[in-house]
């Protein structure tokens, strides 16, 4: 009872916390943080998706950007003067989830017999393929708009006036944001403690031995892909109503190799680790990139390297020193931590 | 028909540079069983750097071919020397984590190569100074240039050599043994850790010659180049079966006529509906098709399941 | 007595090599049934084609009644064979407990939907698992270990968790390939015991094994194999004294 007690006022504390985050990050630091803010629960729910792919099934998915690109072109296409579509909201996300989640299924298909790194060359591929189609599918047919992107996209959310205070709409949308990413927060933990996340799991520790407790391991890597392509895909559509604008630029290898480093970074399979990898990587990189300037002008009295390549530079060291102290992530599952500490003792090396 | 041989030419062109680079992937990942990231950087350091020397040694008046090739040894020199840090800091402390961990170092070394890059000499692309004598040569119709008789030579050579390394020497026997059972090499006195350095190392050089050599072909060297080259030769080596020298040989030249051909033929073949620009789409699709009905690759051995 | 497994014929082989050469063989339903043989005999082998981890090259296998399907393990586990592996093949990672809730994946039925939504069936289901994987810890003598993750468990516990494992997917046959491999006297005794608890209660045993002496004391009919060949099929003390078995066993040719 006393537990359950002090559960529920850990999520009560939660809540209060993330209800009102918002006006003390807005009106202390302004609006372009809480951008960062809204970026953040994005990747979040980006990062979780993937979690499912590579951190419970074990199939490393160096394509996973492609179902965000999915849906994020969902929304561009129905909520957009483009086609002249205004679907809403509530409509589309549902759509660009299960969209999302046929693409996964259509890449997990072929792919489901190889293993590791090749299938990890097949998922670049595939992510490489939408993309090339995203930027041609200008011609015959305009349907992407090509390179250009879509523009004009329906806002998720507007200004609005409450008692007479006028608040800015990136406050609603963190609201929508951190709802959605509570939502695959909790759905995420249900499954792991599921009969799939187990049969998940086992599968990652041991393909043949899950075979051989009975576990359709095809079907059950086929909804991994699925599960995980379907969160993307409402991160992509929620992406492309916060930015008003997609193109295909936004969705290159990079964009994958950063979503799998904040899973592996933070922790792989483990929820807080996840979370926390996402914060990390979508905050300090913009840091970085804030400060870089300024501080180098107060130090050195101009630019040596510009901030974008420093923000890229110090990223790219932090990823190594990172994996250099902390292999496990920086929030490793308890289980897996002891994992490797017990092989470290033993000085396996191979 | 001169469309083809020509394609072919090309093809065969690129397809000896990408084996270059797919050597360097396939020899780590058959040693330590994890692909460097980072390698394709290694080939566009090997290109900028040669570059330089060519830069440098422009006022000289030395002959062209020996700008060439002290540019080579120095790229070379250099790349070898960024491979072995390359396995310092991303692979070897990393030898008993989770495998993931050191793909995300090398993920790192590769963003801070390519920044470092882009700091030293700049966002614009750099034309590469013709270095070879500007002929061709008429095939069947088809022209074929110095450049790409030199680059398929150079490449061809470099091949048998590494085969001969491999096969032949007593490091090459230290390398199979290593990739094969690391603890019995490690139980016959091989240092593993010195095998594994050196394959590094040669894989790298082998990079920087492609670097030179992509660079000569396109004229052109930039610090974004070595990703999507680093790509198509990760590619390559996969489809040819990763971890096998011949396989990533083969599997290298075969991508590249894929493509030349794509590119030549993809526009005729769909009634102009899908222009060169999907040529990309084409390798990966070739690549996807191979894997479905040859999981483990062209050459690779087939893995079976023991209980 | 009820066949419960029919073998006719089967064959397979590896490139030029055949590892089984038409091998017959029949399991009788409640029965402890050994198969032995010299290395590479072709035992695991047939224990590998048996259970769907190879595909046969020849031959029909009837079990239960019906034609065997054995495209894949997980059918094979479907149908009502369990295994264990000669070298444990546990979920390292997870906690002893949760191996033999994984075991219980084919005899339950939650769906995405059901287990994002925790409807009421899914969690009476999942406490159902839960009872059921304890309940067999209980069983197999490794009840204290339930929160142990598998890889720290002691070698003759992991054996232990792996036929718990096996016998939550609750099989007609529990085929176990060299369970008392590497274990010292006392536990091979404790194994023993455990086999014949199993069978008691109504599951049908296959068994290989090296130790000859457990092979003959626990079984009730061995086959023996031989270069891919069965070479004997009978009650433990006609096969001890057969000359082809004794030959096989002492390297000696078998003259007529």
């Amino acid at each position: 009872m006393y537990a359950q007690k002090k559960k529920i006022a850990g999520v009560a504390l939660i809540g209060v916390a993330l209800a009102i985050l918002p006006f003390v990050i807005g009106m202390g630091f302004g609006n372009a943080w809480m951008r960062m803010l809204d970026f953040a629960l994005l990747y979040i729910m980006l990062a979780l998706g993937l979690n499912i792919v590579v951190g419970f099934a074990g199939l490393l998915d160096l394509g996973y950007i492609a179902f965000y690109a999915v849906g994020a072109y969902i929304y561009a296409l129905l909520a957009s003067p483009h086609f002249g579509l205004h679907w809403p909201l509530w409509a589309i996300l549902p759509l660009g989830a299960l969209v999302a989640g046929m693409f996964g299924m259509l890449l997990g298909a072929p792919t489901l017999r190889l293993r590791g790194d090749y299938l990890a060359i097949v998922t670049l591929g595939f992510g490489e393929i939408i993309r090339i189609f995203l930027n041609n599918l200008n011609a015959p047919i305009n349907i992407t708009n090509g390179p250009k992107g879509i523009a004009g996209i329906d806002p998720l959310a507007k200004n609005i006036e409450i008692f007479g205070y006028a608040l800015h709409s990136l406050y609603l949308i963190y609201y929508l944001f951190v709802a959605l990413a509570l939502l695959i927060v909790v759905v995420t933990m249900r499954l792991e403690k599921s009969r799939l996340g187990r049969a998940w799991v086992a599968i990652r520790e041991d393909e043949i031995a899950a075979k051989a407790c009975g576990i359709n391991t095809r079907n059950v890597k086929l909804l991994a892909f699925a599960m995980g392509a379907s969160f993307g895909g409402v991160a992509g559509g929620l992406f492309a109503g916060f930015q008003q604008f997609v193109s295909p630029e936004s969705f290159g290898l990079f964009e994958s190799i950063m979503v799998l480093c904040m899973v592996v970074l933070g922790g792989m399979g483990n929820i807080p680790g996840v979370i926390l990898g996402a914060v990390v990587l979508t905050v300090l990189p913009e840091l970085f990139r804030q400060w870089a300037g300024p501080m180098q002008m107060a130090l050195f009295g101009q630019t040596y390297i510009d901030p974008e390549s420093m923000r890229l530079l110090l990223f790219g060291i932090a990823l190594i020193l990172v994996m250099r102290f902390r292999p496990m992530g920086l929030l490793p599952s308890s289980r897996r931590k002891a994992e490797f500490e017990h092989a470290a003792e033993e000085g396996v090396t191979s | 028909m001169e469309t083809f041989i020509q394609q072919l030419i090309n093809g065969l062109t690129l397809g000896s540079i990408y084996a270059l680079v797919a050597l360097g992937y396939t020899m780590v990942y058959g040693i330590l069983g994890l692909i460097n990231f980072a390698h394709g950087e290694v080939v566009m350091i090997g290109a900028l750097v040669a570059l330089a020397v060519y830069k440098a040694l422009a006022a000289t008046l030395l002959p062209p071919l020996l700008i060439l090739l002290v540019g080579l040894c120095v790229a070379a020199a250099v790349c070898m020397a960024l491979g072995w840090a390359i396995e310092r800091i991303a692979y070897r402390p990393l030898r008993n984590a989770p495998r993931l961990a050191p793909l995300i170092t090398a993920i790192g070394v590769s963003i801070v190569l390519q920044q470092f890059a882009m700091l030293f000499w700049g966002r614009s692309y750099h034309s590469v100074p013709a270095l070879l004598p500007d002929t061709s040569y008429d095939v069947l119709g088809a022209r074929i240039s110095a450049v790409q008789i030199v680059i398929m030579l150079a490449a061809a050579a470099s091949m048998a050599g590494l085969i001969a390394l491999v096969q032949r020497s007593k490091l090459g026997r230290a390398m199979r043994a290593t990739a094969e059972k690391p603890e019995v090499a490690a139980l016959m006195g091989v240092d593993a850790n010195r095998i594994v350095a050196l394959t590094f190392v040669v894989g790298s050089a082998l990079a920087a010659l492609a670097g030179v050599l992509v660079s000569a072909n396109y004229s052109i060297a930039h610090y974004q180049m070595g990703f999507l080259l680093g790509l198509k030769a990760f590619t390559a080596a996969v489809l040819g079966g990763i971890g096998n020298i011949g396989g990533a040989v083969l599997g290298g030249v075969l991508l590249g006529i894929i493509e030349a051909m794509g590119a030549g033929y993809i526009g005729d073949l769909t009634g102009g509906v899908l222009g060169s620009h999907y040529q990309d789409i084409f390798c990966f699709l070739v690549l996807i098709t191979v894997l479905v009905f040859r999981p483990s690759g062209l050459m690779g051995e087939k893995v079976s399941e023991r209980a | 007595m009820t066949v419960l497994l029919q073998a006719d014929n089967i064959a397979k082989h590896f490139g030029g090599i055949r590892a089984l050469k038409d091998v017959s063989l029949t399991i009788n339903a409640g029965e402890i049934y050994g198969l032995i043989g010299p290395n590479g005999a072709g035992k695991t082998t047939f224990f590998n084609v048996i259970t769907g981890l190879y595909q046969r090259d020849g031959g029909d296998i009837v079990f239960a009644g019906q034609p065997l399907h054995v495209e894949s393990p997980h059918e094979v586990t479907q149908a009502g064979i369990a295994r264990t592996f000669q070298n444990i093949r546990l979920f390292a990672e997870m906690s002893a407990l949760e191996n033999v809730m994984v075991g219980r994946h084919l005899r339950s039925k939650g769906s995405v939907i059901g287990a994002m939504l925790r409807t009421p069936a899914v969690r009476a289901e999942e406490a159902a698992i839960k009872t059921k994987a304890l309940e067999l810890l209980a069983y197999v003598g490794i009840a204290g270990k339930a929160e142990v993750r598998a890889a720290s468990l002691s070698y003759g516990d992991q054996r232990r968790l792996e036929i718990a494992r096996a016998l939550a997917t609750e099989p007609k046959l529990l085929a176990l390939d060299e369970p008392a491999a590497g274990m010292n006297a006392t536990e091979t005794a404790g194994l023993r015991a455990l086999i014949e608890k199993v069978r008691a209660d109504g599951t049908t045993v296959l068994l290989i094994e090296h130790d000859v002496k457990l092979i003959m004391g626990l079984c009730d009919r061995v086959a023996v194999l031989d270069y891919g060949e069965k070479i004997a099929e009978d009650v433990p003390a006609v096969v001890q004294k057969d000359p082809r078995v004794v030959s096989a066993y002492l390297g000696v040719p078998y003259e007529q």
